[in-house]
């Protein structure tokens, strides 16, 4: 299969702040059609990312192609501008009326009024809003709001949509039905689309890919499911939901398997290492199961540690449950098996988890 | 007490029979000022949105200069304008000294710095990420000012009212690039100190109540807008 000319392309990309560098981005690829989200902490770099790829920002090297012609501050930068929209955290609205607001792309862009009556109208009915048509943008809630900005960005029918966290000063109900809708709308229109969230379970549940970004970098990139599982530094690892980091050095190993020492325990993993390298285990909390007493046949490929209860968390359906097993280690157990277990800080249990379902990072591969 | 209230009734009745002099100073006051006000307007927003959206070495200085600006002392503008206009001045060949003309380039000099600052307080008290918004709506650049400059439109308001209020009460400026001729470049404030000075306190009142109801309109609006709700 061929791969597909990208619809948007950087190369090079750096932004500098006053001096010190906010954003390096040595390449990045965008396939036409594509949702990739931008997850990482405040300061990562994700919104300087968005705005350089808007060209809001000027970059202070680097190049970007949109469609494999170049774009830059001189050369097609309006008519570029003119195939996106952008969705900012806060609405933004304009202080006039929802139809207003929701026309104002099109006006700008010079349309015909029963174009843009059409258009304005389509939108509003995409979002659910189709009420709030005459009311003023300063009355309407802060969920209504986000959806009028939503239907103005997408009145334009842009090729290239930007939305910077525009769920983040959201309520959870308001933000669940609002990410439901733009989940649908993404899909019946296929609009290329980059967004920000610090929130990574809306990344894994919109995107196509996710690219994990930390001081201005991006630090892995790739599908939900590889980033989820197989993140390639401990940065990465603890930013998609890896409670539990283990370093420890390789001291035994066999065919595709081996045991390293953490903290004095012996952990036995699978992948490919040498005697004496030092390794980083990544073990997901929902791969670790509790129990009173040792499992009985536990086969070679278990990891079984007993272990203290130091702390309970809850964690809405489930509880977040710290052990320390010489080392730390965390489980996620539901509310029924909390009680059937009946397990109080504490109380000794016998942690299982399996050698398959630690990842496994190699230093040595990181630091290259 | 009968002085003022001898007075009072006086200046009703000067009021309520549209006295042709007490109109005339009116409409000369109303006309000076407005055209001043509409003077400021065009210099003070245009570049008050200039200097709000614009990054250059020295800025800081710049909007202290237009901020001290807002207090200009009349009697200050009017000496300079005064020199200016002067026969002999640099400006003397225009011979518009002690004309209305005068008196609303004095005026202009006064309000600009005050609709400047207030516009630049306005546009830089919107969201800082409008501007991008904006433009990543696809506006040009000038859509872009149009529309930020539409968005501040309630404190510019502010703003032309500030301006407005601080000419048509100004007598100090206006007495001296005007000289307070009579029915030429007598307007309410340099007449009710003239009439004041002679003793006719039933004309001087009169007048005053006008500067007072027109200072009293201007608040009310003034009032109105930032008393109107803005959620967020």
């Amino acid at each position: 299969m061929n791969v597909p000319a990208p619809i948007l392309e950087v190369d090079r990309l750096q932004v500098r702040k006053g001096g010190t560098l906010v954003l390096d981005i040595p390449s990045l690829r965008l396939e036409e059609g594509e949702i990739l989200s931008l997850i990482g902490p405040n300061g990562a770099g994700k919104t300087t990312l968005l705005q350089a790829l808007a060209c809001l920002i000027k970059p202070s090297q680097g190049e970007l192609f949109f469609k494999e012609k170049i774009v830059s501050s001189n050369h097609g930068l309006f008519q570029y501008r003119r195939k996106l929209a952008m969705v900012f955290q806060e609405p933004l609205l304009f202080d006039t009326t929802v139809f207003e607001n929701v026309s104002s792309g099109l006006k700008i862009r010079g349309l015909k009024r029963a174009e843009i009556g059409k258009k304005v109208a389509e939108n509003l009915e995409r979002f659910g809003i189709p009420h709030l048509v005459h009311r003023s943008a300063r009355k309407i809630s802060g969920g209504e709001a986000q959806r009028v900005a939503l239907a103005r960005a997408f009145a334009t029918q842009p090729e290239v949509l930007f939305l910077d966290e525009p769920f983040a000063s959201l309520d959870p109900p308001t933000r669940e039905s609002l990410i439901d809708d733009l989940e649908r709308i993404l899909r019946q229109t296929g609009t290329t689309t980059i967004f920000a969230t610090h929130d990574r379970m809306e990344a894994l549940r919109l995107s196509d890919r996710v690219a994990v970004m930390n001081r201005g970098r991006i630090l892995q990139i790739g599908p939900p499911p590889e980033v989820m599982n197989q993140p390639l530094d401990e940065f990465v690892a603890s930013f998609v939901g890896v409670e539990t980091i283990l370093t420890g050095r390789v001291s035994k190993k066999d065919k595709g398997s081996f045991l390293a020492s953490v903290m004095g325990h012996e952990v036995e993993a699978v992948g490919e290492v040498e005697l004496g390298e030092t390794v980083v285990f990544c073990i997901r909390p929902e791969n670790v199961t509790l129990s009173p007493s040792s499992p009985k046949g536990a086969t070679s490929a278990r990891n079984v540690f007993w272990g203290r209860i130091t702390k309970i968390i809850p964690m809405g359906l489930f509880y977040k449950v710290q052990l320390d097993c010489g080392f730390p280690l965390v489980a996620y157990v539901t509310a029924r098996s909390l009680e059937d277990l009946a397990l109080v800080e504490g109380k000794e249990v016998a942690a299982t988890f399996k050698a398959t379902s630690i990842h496994v990072v190699q230093k040595k591969l990181v630091e290259t | 007490m009968d002085l003022i209230l001898e007075g009072i009734l006086k200046a009703f009745y000067l009021l309520v029979t549209f006295d042709s002099e007490v109109m005339k100073i009116t409409l000369l006051s109303l006309q000076v000022s407005g055209s001043a006000t509409l003077i400021s307007l065009l210099i003070g927003i245009s570049i008050g949105t200039m200097v709000a959206l614009a990054e250059f070495p020295g800025r800081r200085f710049v909007v202290s200069l237009i901020n001290t600006g807002m207090g200009l002392p009349p009697v200050v503008v009017g000496l300079f304008v005064t020199i200016f206009l002067w026969r002999n001045g640099p400006l003397g060949f225009l011979g518009v000294l002690y004309t209305p003309t005068a008196m609303i380039i004095a005026q202009a000099i006064i309000a600009t710095p005050i609709v400047m600052g207030i516009t630049l307080a306005a546009i830089q008290a919107l969201p800082k990420n409008l501007r991008l918004q904006i433009l990543a709506l696809g506006a040009t650049r000038f859509q872009m000012v149009w529309i930020l400059v539409k968005e501040a439109k309630l404190p510019l308001l502010a703003g032309v009212m500030a301006g407005f209020g601080g000419v048509i009460s100004e007598v100090g400026a206006s007495i001296m690039v005007g000289g307070n001729i009579k029915g030429y470049s007598r307007v309410l404030t340099t007449a009710t100190v003239m009439e004041t000075s002679r003793g006719n306190f039933d004309i001087a009142i009169a007048l005053g109540i006008i500067l007072l109801l027109l200072a009293y309109f201007i608040n009310l609006i003034l009032t109105n807008i930032q008393q109107r709700e803005r959620p967020r």
